[in-house]
C-alpha cells in the first residue's frame, strides 16, 4: 500500500505491506534507526514518536494508520546543531547510561513539557511512566527533565553541570 | 572552551552527544548489503523427545532460504565457552529439549515477517516428559533433568574442582560447640532469592557476515565480552583468532544477561558461512525471556549462633541454587562468587553448602551483582534477625562483628585478601546523615499512632575487579574453557601525527561511561584536553587482550592498564619535548595542551609539534624509536572489596499490605573516585534493581516449567512512579592493588539493596509476629504476613 507519511518535516512517499510497524517503517525504510525496539508488547517505550502532537508507542501503530500524519523522531527535535533543552537536560544532568530508552524517554518528555511546561516532580514521574529505563533509577531522568523545564520557560535551571545532588 | 579534566571531577559524558540525537549505533542499527534474517523454532515442552522435525513446508515459502536443524549443525561441538560441568548445551536442541523455549530449528529468509511465518510452518515431533521445576523436588533427584545423571552438579564447599587450589577449613564442629552452650542464640530462616529476567532495554542482537574470500568473519554483537565471543567462534570454526572480528558497539544495557557466548552468535555466523550471506538475528522481548540468561534463584537457610550481646559465633548458609537446565559460561561459578562474600564484612566463623542443581528451566548465570547479592541478602536478613532476637540495635551487631580497620589486610575463611575497609565509620557516616535516632523516634511515634513505619539497614562488602589471571584455575577466566584470553585487562594509548590521542581499551561498555572515565585519566596524565582523546572499546580486533565489561572490573583493571600506558607515553614524550626545548626531560611538565620547561612557562611545545616530532624519527635523539604510543596488559595482584551501607524508611499500609518506600539512603565506598557523578548514576540503577527485587520483580513457571512472566506486561520493571530520589554519599578507602586506587561500583548499588527493604519492611509489622516475608514483598503477601501473625 502507498503511504504519505511527514517525517521530521520531510514528506514520504512509500510502498509498504500492510502489516509494516511504523517502527520498522522509521528503522528500515527511512533508515531512522534513533527510534529503538525494546520490547513487543508496547510497554518499554522505547519506540516512542510523536505523531499529530502526541506521544505514541511506534511498535503499536502501522506504518499506514500514519498516513497523512505528521510525526517526528528523535532525529527531528534538535534545531540543525542546537540541542532541544531537553536533549541537553539529559546530558546536564546525566539523564542516560547506555543510551537505548533515551530517545523514546526524551520524546515522552518533549510531549510532557508541550503540555505542562512546570511539571513537578510527580508529574515528570506519571509523564514518563510509560518509558522504561533498566539503568538509571530514573533520578537523573527526572533532574534532566527539570532541567529542561527550567530552560524552555527561560530560567536558569539550579546547580552546575553534571551536578548530581537533587 | 577545552577542559583538561581532573580525575574525580564532575565530566559530562563524552558518550551522549551521539546518543541524545538517536544517533548511537546498536547493533540492530547496523545494515549490511543482502542480509538475510534469523528466526528460531522453539520448544513449547520443558522435557520432551523429538522425534522428528518436518521443515518441508516453510523451505515453500518464497524467501526462505534455509531451515537448520541439530543434523547441520553437530559437527561444531557444543557451544565452547560453557563451563563443563553436567550436559554440554548443544547449538539447537538434539533429540531433546530441556526447557521451555529451547531452540529446535533456525529459520533463514529475505526479512523477519516471512521469517517468523516459516517458522509457523516448522512441525516438529514432541513426545513430553515429566519436568522438575521446583529446586527442592530438583535436589531430591526424583525426576532427572538430564537422563541418568544427578541434578546436582555441585557443591560448593569443598570439591576436587576448587579444593586443590585452596584448602577449605571446616568450622562446624567449633558452631556446632557454639550451639550447645546455654548462653547462646541460635536463630535460622529459609529465605527464597526469587528468578529475575534481566530484561537489558535493548534485547540481544547479532549480525555476522562471513567472507569466503578473506577466509574470515565479522560479528556485530550486543555483547559484554566481545573478545571471547572471537574465542569461541574461532573454536568452533577451527578458524585462527586473527581471522575473527567481534564488534559490540552501542550496547544497550548488559547486567550480565550479554556476559555469555550464546549458540544464536555461532548459529548466525554457520548460516552467513553457508549461505553465503550476512545473517542477521534480533531478540524479541518474549525470547529474552526463554533464551537468554536470568539471574538469583535460590533457595535456602540461614543461621546464626551468637551470644546474647551480640558477638556471632557461627553463620551457616545451607542453599540450592538453581542452574536451569544448562551451564553457560559463569553458571556454577555465580554461587562460588557469593561464597567469596558469604560471610560479609565479619570477622564470624561461617560454614556453608551451596548445591548447584538443573532444573528444566532456561539457563541462570551472571545478573547484576552475579552470587553477591543472593549472599548479602542471606547474611543481612539474618543479622537483623538475630539483632531482634536478643534486642539489640541492628546497627550495633554489625558493628560488634565487624572487620577492624587495624585487622586489614584481611585473610578470610577461604584464603582470599581482603584489600582495606573501615566499615564502622562507613555506617556511622550513615547513620549520622539519616539522623538515626531521630528517624527511629520518629517510626515509633507513628507505630504509636497505629501506623506501620519500618526502617532497614543493610552493609555489605563485595569481591570485583576480577581480576587475576591467576584465579584462571577457578574458573574465573576463559582460558579454562580453551578460549584464549584469561583475565586481564588491556590499554593502548596513542597520541596521533596531529597531537590527538587514541586511547583502545579492553572492555566493552554498556553504559558506564568509560569512554568519559577513561578520557579523563589520559587527559589528566598527559595535560591533552577531552575533546582531543577517543576512547575506543568494544571490538575484538582493536583490544585483542580484554575481557570485556562485568563484575565491576573495567576500572580497577582495564582503566590501571591505562594508567600505565599513559605514564609511559608521557615518559617518552618528556624526552622528545627535552630534545626539542633542549632541556632535560626531569624538568620537562605537561600541562594546557603542552610541555613546559620547568620555571620557564614560555619554553613550550605543544602535543601536535611533540607528536610531529615522534613520527618524523630522523628528529629524535639517538636511540629513541619513532611512534608516541604505549600498549599495557595489567593483571592485577588481587580483586578488590568495595563495601558500604544501606537504609530504607518504609511505610506498610494495614489494609492491603501496600509498602511505600519513603526514602532510600546509601553510603557506598568504592575507593577514589574518577567521575562522581558515573559513579552516583551507577549507585541509581543498582539501588533502583534491589528495590525491585524486593518488591515486585519474579520470573515465574508454572509446575510444567512455562515461564508466565515472558513479556513485560507480566513481568513488572521499575518505573518512575515506582522509585523515589536517592539519596547518596560516600567514604572514600583507597585500595592498593591498583595504583589509582579504584574499586569499583556497577554492581555495589543492587548488593546493597534488596535486604535492605525487605528489613524494612519486616522492621514495620515485626512487633505484629512477622518474622520473615519473601520476596518479592507484593502486597497480598505482605497482607498475609500480617494476618497471619495475627492470628
Ligand atoms: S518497543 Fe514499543 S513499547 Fe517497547
Ligand atoms: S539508559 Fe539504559 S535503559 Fe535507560
Amino acid at each position: 500500500m502507498e503511504v504519505g507519511i511527514s517525517v521530521n518535516g520531510t514528506d514520504y512517499r512509500s510502498d509498504v505491506e500492510p502489516r509494516t510497524l511504523l517502527v520498522h517503517f522509521l528503522r528500515d525504510q527511512l533508515g531512522l534507526t534513533g527510534t529503538h525496539v525494546g520490547c513487543d508488547t508496547g510497554y518499554c517505550g522505547a519506540c516512542t514518536v510523536i505523531v499529530d502532537g502526541r506521544a505514541v508507542k511506534s511498535c503499536t501503530m502501522f506504518a499506514v494508520q500514519a498516513d497523512g500524519r505528521s510525526v517526528r523522531t528523535v532525529e527531528g527535535v534538535a534545531n540543525g546543531d542546537e540541542l532541544h533543552p531537553v536533549q541537553e537536560g539529559f546530558w546536564e544532568r546525566h539523564g542516560l547510561q547506555c543510551g537505548f530508552c533515551t530517545p523514546g524517554m526524551i520524546m515522552s518528555s518533549v510531549a510532557l513539557l508541550e503540555h505542562n511546561d512546570n511539571p513537578t516532580e510527580s508529574e515528570i514521574r506519571h509523564g514518563i511512566e510509560g518509558n522504561l529505563c533498566r539503568c538509571t533509577g530514573y533520578h537523573n531522568i527526572v533532574r534532566s527533565v527539570r532541567y529542561a523545564s527550567a530552560k524552555l520557560r527561560g530560567e536558569k535551571p539550579e546547580g552546575a553541570s553534571g551536578e548530581v545532588a537533587p | 572552551m577545552s577542559t583538561i579534566s581532573a580525575m574525580g571531577g564532575i565530566v559530562r559524558r563524552k558518550e551522549d552527544p551521539s546518543l541524545i540525537q538517536g544517533k548511537g549505533i546498536y547493533v540492530d542499527d547496523v545494515k549490511r548489503r543482502g542480509e538475510l534474517v534469523a528466526v528460531f523454532v522453539r520448544s513449547p515442552f520443558a522435557a520432551a523427545t523429538i522425534s522428528g522435525i518436518d521443515a518441508s513446508a516453510a523451505l515453500e515459502l518464497d524467501g526462505v532460504h534455509a531451515v537448520y536443524t541439530a543434523d547441520d549443525v553437530r559437527h561444531l561441538g557444543p557451544n565452547p565457552a560453557q563451563v563443563a560441568v553436567g550436559t554440554l548445551r548443544p547449538l539447537l536442541a538434539d533429540g531433546s529439549v530441556h526447557h521451555v523455549g529451547e531452540a529446535v530449528a533456525m529459520v533463514i529468509a529475505d526479512n523477519r515477517y516471512i521469517a517468523q511465518d516459516a517458522a509457523d510452518l516448522v512441525f516438529v515431533d514432541y513426545e513430553p516428559k515429566d519436568a522438575v521445576v521446583d529446586l527442592k523436588e530438583a535436589f531430591a533427584d526424583t525426576v532427572q533433568v538430564h537422563e541418568g545423571a544427578s541434578n546436582t552438579l555441585l557443591t560448593w564447599h569443598g570439591n576436587a574442582w576448587w579444593e586443590g587450589v585452596i584448602e577449605l577449613p571446616d568450622p562446624s564442629p567449633g558452631i556446632q560447640a557454639a550451639k550447645e552452650r546455654d548462653d547462646t542464640v541460635v536463630v535460622g530462616l529459609e529465605m527464597v532469592n526469587q528468578r529475575l529476567i534481566p530484561t537489558a532495554i535493548e534485547p540481544r542482537a547479532v549480525l555476522a557476515e562471513w567472507n569466503s574470500g578473506y577466509g574470515s568473519v565479522e560479528l556485530w554483537t550486543s555483547s559484554q565480552i566481545p573478545q571471547a565471543v572471537a574465542g569461541a567462534i574461532g573454536v568452533a570454526f577451527g578458524i585462527p583468532f586473527n581471522k575473527v572480528r567481534v564488534v559490540a558497539p552501542e550496547v544497550g544495557g548488559g547486567f550480565g544477561v550479554k556476559l555469555n557466548v550464546y549458540p544464536d552468535e555461532l548459529l548466525c555466523c554457520f548460516a552467513s558461512k553457508d549461505l553465503g550471506r550476512p545473517v542477521r538475528w534480533t531478540e524479541t522481548r518474549r525470547e529474552a525471556g526463554f533464551s537468554s540468561t536470568q539471574g538469583r534463584g535460590w533457595i535456602g537457610t540461614a543461621t546464626i549462633t551468637g551470644t546474647r550481646d551480640g558477638k556471632i559465633l557461627g553463620y551457616e548458609l545451607d542453599a540450592i541454587c538453581d542452574m536451569g537446565a544448562y551451564t553457560q559460561n559463569f553458571t556454577v561459578a555465580i554461587p562460588l562468587l557469593g561464597l567469596f562474600v558469604a560471610p560479609g564484612q565479619y570477622d564470624i566463623p561461617t560454614s556453608y553448602a551451596l548445591h548447584c542443581v538443573v532444573t528444566n528451566t532456561p539457563t541462570t548465570d551472571a545478573y547484576r551483582g552475579a552470587g553477591r547479592p543472593e549472599a548479602a541478602y542471606y547474611l543481612e536478613r539474618i543479622i537483623d534477625a538475630y539483632a531482634r532476637e536478643i534486642g539489640m540495635d541492628p546497627a550495633d551487631v554489625r558493628k560488634v562483628n565487624y572487620w577492624k580497620p587495624d585487622q586489614f589486610p584481611v585473610t578470610t575463611e577461604i584464603g582470599l585478601t581482603m584489600d582495606s575497609g573501615d566499615y564502622e565509620k562507613n555506617l556511622d557516616a550513615l547513620l549520622d546523615r539519616v539522623g538515626y535516632e531521630d528517624l527511629k523516634a520518629k517510626r515509633d511515634a507513628a507505630r504509636a499512632e497505629g501506623r506501620l513505619l519500618g526502617i532497614g539497614l543493610s552493609t555489605y562488602v563485595e569481591v570485583c575487579g576480577f581480576g587475576p589471571s591467576a584465579l584462571a584455575g577457578l574458573g574465573f577466566s576463559w582460558a579454562g574453557y580453551g578460549l584464549p584470553t584469561a583475565f586481564n585487562g588491556s590499554g593502548v594509548v596513542r597520541v596521533q601525527p596531529d597531537g590527538t590521542c587514541t586511547v583502545t581499551i579492553g572492555t566493552a561498555p554498556s553504559g558506564q561511561g568509560h569512554e568519559t572515565t577513561w578520557a579523563q585519566i589520559v587527559s589528566e596524565g598527559l595535560g591533552i584536553p577531552m575533546e582531543n582523546i577517543e576512547v575506543r572499546h568494544g571490538d575484538s580486533v582493536d583490544s585483542p587482550t580484554g575481557v570485556g565489561t562485568f563484575g565491576s572490573r573495567s576500572i580497577a583493571v582495564d582503566g590501571t592498564a591505562t594508567f600505565e600506558a599513559t605514564k609511559r607515553v608521557k615518559e617518552k614524550a618528556a624526552t622528545i619535548a627535552g630534545h626539542l626545548l633542549e632541556a632535560a626531560p626531569e624538568d620537562i611538565h605537561f600541562a594546557d595542551g603542552g610541555a613546559h620547561v620547568a620555571g620557564s612557562p614560555d619554553r613550550s611545545v605543544t602535543w601536535a609539534q611533540i607528536a610531529e616530532s615522534a613520527y618524523q624519527p630522523h628528529t629524535l635523539p639517538e636511540g629513541v624509536e619513532g611512534g608516541l604510543e604505549s600498549s599495557v596488559v595489567f593483571s592485577p595482584p588481587n580483586a578488590t572489596w568495595p563495601f558500604g551501607s544501606h537504609m530504607a524508611l518504609v511505610e506498610v499500609d494495614p489494609e492491603t499490605g501496600d509498602v511505600d518506600l519513603l526514602e532510600y539512603w546509601a553510603t557506598d565506598d568504592c575507593g577514589n573516585v574518577i567521575n562522581p557523578m558515573i559513579v552516583d548514576g551507577q549507585l541509581h540503577g543498582g539501588i533502583a534493581q534491589g528495590i525491585a527485587q524486593a518488591l515486585f520483580e519474579e520470573a515465574i513457571y508454572d509446575d510444567v516449567g512455562n515461564l508466565l512472566t515472558a513479556s513485560m506486561l507480566d513481568y513488572p520493571l521499575p518505573a518512575a512512579e515506582s522509585l523515589p530520589m536517592f539519596s547518596l554519599d560516600r567514604t572514600v578507602t583507597p585500595t592498593d592493588v591498583n595504583p589509582l586506587g579504584v574499586k569499583g561500583i556497577g554492581e555495589a548499588g543492587t548488593i546493597g539493596s534488596a535486604q535492605t527493604i525487605v528489613n524494612a519492611v519486616v522492621d514495620a509489622v515485626s512487633h505484629l509476629g512477622v518474622k520473615h516475608i519473601d520476596m518479592p514483598l507484593r502486597p497480598k503477601r505482605v497482607w498475609q504476613a500480617i494476618e497471619d501473625a495475627r492470628n
